[in-house]
């Protein structure tokens, strides 16, 4: 039989979509609309879970099979989704207080067993449904209506939660990269195990241009790297940047300056067991360049199909597979 | 070898076994009771173990007991006062003076009762019967360890194992006593201890020595005999309340042919339901043991949309996790089995002990107008069933059933004779059907029933969303329209009230014109059976009714309660079941008899009161 060809359309449900004007959320549904489309796998193997904020309604806009569920618990939800029937393709949708404020405990587990997920971590700094208190990646000092003053505390950084919890994927976009997200989606979608993707969004409302100085068409080639499995680091307006190893550290450099040429710069290796570069690329900030696109990507078995695989491997072991069989099997007397 | 003096037939004897908590008093126990059940005595048992896993040696904290109720008729409960006591250390004897009757028979360990042990059981004397006043007992001082000590002299184990067989020597004097056969505890024990040989052969050669030396060096001593009842004809096991627990969720889920996922996380008394489930991977049953209470009905509520049967287990403060959970399913309508193991409360309370406080919290313990199913079983054996009927009505009605047991029943054991589930009951999950695609929707009801139709993520044209935000009746859109929530409100409470015409009526038992009705629910099955039947043999006029369907209550309900002049609610709790029946039943007046100790009743307190309420 020949595969299906699914379109966009084919992964959009009857519902109207109704987040603010301009809000990023737009951008990103329609990037997964289209990285479902390609990924080909149909509307009824697909479920979509969420927690609740803005981000998570958009299990209401996919013609697929949803759950909108309760506020932090969308990593178990879905984790019960999979594990009951791992031939389903699940998405967890999920905003930075759902999944790391309330959430926190359930995503880190999610992450650490390896459930075959696919994670999209809309991070826009900012509770936005409940109109504007900071969020644990709100930056330290930001300005809220919770945080009058600013905040006092430290921000988490979804890419150090994930690769701390032993994350087999992590990957980064813009929701205006549309070609980044689409991209890190399919590869997300494709990876077995837990895929996190964290894509930088706007609150048009109530944090309007949080990732401005990353987005912003005027800098975002200096500012952002998109990196690609086997691909040297290389970025820059003209692509004349690189990063190379310094010592314990990236180090940004310019190619023809200093004797530096490509075979000096670093090249990615996403697959690589060991998660030290991957810490340091997904902390990049300051003199150094964003990362985006898939930072870690590394095979490694999946808590849903050794659950499968232990359950074959009792079976094949002993013979009781009804209830009343195996209650004869236990220590039993006879009374005639 | 001359045959005992005399051998006494017993109608019942409740006996206690009674060491260190490493003492193995709990295998004891356990197969001295499989024995009598064996040679076709009714059983009843329950452990009492401490809190803490292994305390100080010979200490009060340290002690843990096992008691079992054997009986040639039906016994109900593991019984009030031990007939017999076995304590292997002083500090055994002392915890257990308020369990034994004033003439029970004691069987201690001579060589523990050193100035050592006894300091540190916190006598002052060396003579602690006398101390304890124990003036009534007939004592059978054995000098248990260091026969056991002789006995395995050329074991090559070293001490320590050595004496870890006590418990075997203590186990053959008892079936000495008690004229048991030990060829079929030699048969337990080589199943018990087949992978370890050595332990194995040092475990039957004490047992053999401690029935032997039962015999020989006290052949003038009366002997007992609790002569078989007679039981329907079957296959018999030995069964505690979690395990048919566990047993019945797999058997509801087979039942309807949909696999079992349970989410689950460790608490006191409820985690044998996750380690049995855990266990059956040859049955296919999916446990995933969560990073919280939460996650663990979270999952299993996920493990539902995807078509499997979910189930979580717990005990009350997990219970209290789980609420906004089990809110999410009320308004998604999925299958959902909770079981809560109650244990004493509030907050952490008393986890080893038994209560029946969370009742409230079962029924109302949600935000918004939550209705749930509540069962509670009321046997160690019927918890099979009833975990059945919460898998049967979950599916079937598309709604959380909250199953309620305790740590009394969950803990206590019976016979079982095994089912066969071809009597049981059909369960049929109310799937949609490819001829409804056109005109389905998630929330198109059956209208007799008003239960909405599942359709499973892979099925072709049904996909859909579901979720916690109120829904459109039939479209499954959000709406925030008034008469919408209003009458999605009542048809998921009339879906619940439903499920009263689905359900046996309650039934009274005992005296039928009795003057005196007697009302329970749940895991006092047992004490109140017993203690009315007590006063039915004495000529009083009492009846029990007890409640297995707590929400929706039996269709009779009302009818019988009107009928009875003078009616009780007895509850290990403050009055809960009481004040619901009233809020449910107008135009009754019912009396109370509470109890929060974190135990159970005994039957001598519940016949001491209900013969005062008699009298009036």
């Amino acid at each position: 039989m020949e595969p299906i060809q699914y379109k966009p359309a084919d992964f959009k449900s009857n519902q109207d979509v109704r987040w603010c004007p301009g809000c990023g959320d737009y951008a990103m549904l329609n990037s997964l609309q289209k990285a479902m489309a390609e990924l080909g796998v149909s509307p009824e193997q697909t479920v979509v879970v969420s927690g609740i904020g803005c981000s998570s309604r958009l299990p209401y806009y996919v013609n697929a099979y949803g759950m909108h569920t309760i506020h932090g618990r969308a990593s178990a939800i879905a984790s019960g989704v999979k594990v009951a029937n791992p031939d389903l393709t699940v998405w967890q949708i999920t905003g930075d207080g759902d999944c790391l404020a309330i959430g926190g405990n359930h995503f880190i587990h999610a992450v650490r067993r390896n459930v075959n997920l696919n994670i999209l971590l809309f991070n826009n700094e900012i509770y936005g449904l409940t109109k504007g208190q900071y969020s644990p990646t709100s930056k330290k000092g930001f300005v809220s209506k919770s945080s009058p003053y600013g905040t006092v505390e430290e921000p988490f950084s979804p890419s150090q939660l994930t690769l701390g919890a032993r994350g087999s994927f992590f990957a980064r976009t813009l929701d205006i990269d549309l070609k980044t997200a689409q991209d890190v989606l399919l590869q997300a979608a494709k990876h077995k195990g837990c895929a996190v993707v964290e894509a930088l969004v706007n609150c048009v409302i109530f944090n309007d241009g949080t990732h401005k100085n990353l987005s912003d068409k005027a800098f975002r080639a200096d500012r952002t790297i998109v990196l690609k499995h086997g691909e040297p680091m290389i970025y820059g307006a003209n692509n004349e940047k690189g990063l190379i190893i310094d010592g314990f550290n990236l180090k940004s450099v310019t190619l023809g300056e200093n004797g530096i040429t490509e075979k000096d710069i670093l090249v990615h290796d996403a697959h690589c067991q060991d998660p030290t570069l991957h810490f340091k690329l997904g902390n990049m900030k300051g003199d150094l360049p964003v990362a985006l696109g898939v930072i870690r990507s590394v095979e490694q078995p999946t808590y849903d199909q050794a659950v499968v695989e232990q359950i074959a491997d009792v079976q094949a072991k002993r013979p009781a597979r009804t209830l009343e069989a195996f209650l004869h099997t236990l220590e039993t007397w006879e009374i005639d | 070898m001359s045959e005992a003096a005399t051998i006494t037939s017993l109608e019942q004897v409740v006996i206690r076994f009674s060491g260190d908590s490493g003492d193995g008093m709990q295998l004891t126990g356990s197969l001295f009771s499989n024995l009598s059940a064996i040679y076709g005595n009714e059983i009843s048992t329950f452990p009492d173990y401490p809190a803490e896993i292994r305390a100080p040696q010979g200490t009060l904290s340290g002690v843990s007991g096992y008691q079992v109720h054997v009986g040639s008729k039906k016994v109900y409960t593991p019984g009030d006062l031990a007939d017999v006591l076995i304590a292997m250390n002083p500090a055994a004897l002392k915890v257990n003076k308020a369990n034994i009757k004033p003439n029970a028979i004691v069987i201690a360990d001579a060589d523990t009762f050193d100035t050592n042990n006894l300091e540190k059981a916190g006598f002052k004397t060396d003579n602690p019967f006398e101390e304890l006043n124990l003036k009534g007992i007939q004592l059978i001082m054995a000098p248990i360890s260091s026969m056991v000590k002789d006995s395995l002299v050329d074991s090559e184990m070293d001490n320590k194992s050595i004496l870890r067989s006590k418990n075997m020597f203590a186990l053959g004097l008892l079936c000495w006593l008690f004229n048991t056969p030990i060829d079929r505890a030699m048969h337990l024990l080589e199943n018990k201890f087949k992978k370890k040989p050595a332990i194995l052969k040092a475990n039957l050669k004490v047992l053999a020595d401690g029935y032997n030396y039962g015999h020989n060096t006290h052949s003038s001593v009366s002997t007992y005999h609790v002569n078989p009842t007679v039981m329907p004809k079957g296959t018999y096991t030995d069964v505690k309340g979690n395990q048919a627990t566990a047993w019945g969720l797999i058997a509801g889920a087979e039942k309807a042919g949909l696999p079992l996922f349970l989410g689950s996380y460790p608490i006191t008394p409820a985690t044998e339901i996750l380690h049995e489930l855990a266990a059956r991977k040859d049955l296919g049953v999916k446990t995933f043991q969560a990073e919280d209470e939460i996650a663990g009905v979270c999952t299993a509520i996920g493990a539902s949309f995807a078509g499997n049967l979910g189930a979580t287990s717990t005990s009350g403060p997990g219970l209290a996790l789980k609420s906004e959970a089990i809110g999410l399913a009320v308004m998604a309508e999925l299958p959902l089995v909770v079981v809560n193991v109650q244990r004493g409360g509030p907050s952490t309370g008393l986890p080893t002990k038994t209560e029946q406080a969370d009742l409230l919290q079962a029924l109302y313990g949600r935000n918004g107008e939550s209705p749930c199913i509540v069962l509670a079983a009321s046997t160690p054996a019927n918890c099979f069933d009833y975990a059945f009927m919460a898998c049967k009505l979950s599916i079937e009605h598309m709604t959380p059933v909250i199953l309620l047991t305790d740590g009394f029943l969950a803990n206590g054991s019976s016979a079982w004779r095994l089912p066969s589930l071809d009597t049981y009951p059909a369960i049929k999950p109310p799937y949609v059907h490819a001829e409804m695609q056109a005109t389905w929707k998630p929330y198109l009801r059956n209208e007799e029933n008003l239960v909405r139709y599942w359709a499973i993520p892979g099925m072709k044209g049904f996909s859909h969303r579901v979720g916690g935000l109120e829904k459109d009746n039939c479209s499954g859109c959000i709406s925030t329209n008034p008469d919408n929530h209003e009458l999605m409100v009542k048809q998921r409470q009339a879906k619940v009230d439903n499920v009263a015409k689905v359900i046996p009526p309650v039934e009274v038992l005992g005296d039928p014109d009795a003057d005196l009705l007697v009302v329970g629910w749940g895991g006092t099955f047992g004490h109140l059976y017993s203690a009315v039947n007590e006063l039915n043999n004495q000529g009083q006029k009492v009846a029990l009714a007890h409640f297995n369907y707590i929400s929706p209550l039996p269709a009779n309900t009302a009818e019988v309660l009107r009928r009875y002049k003078t009616i009780t609610v007895c509850e290990l709790n403050n009055g809960q079941f009481a004040g619901y029946l009233r809020s449910k039943v107008e135009g009754i007046t019912l009396q109370q008899y509470n109890k929060i100790e974190g135990q159970p009743f005994t039957v001598n307190e519940l016949t001491t009161y209900l013969k005062t309420l008699l009298e009036k």
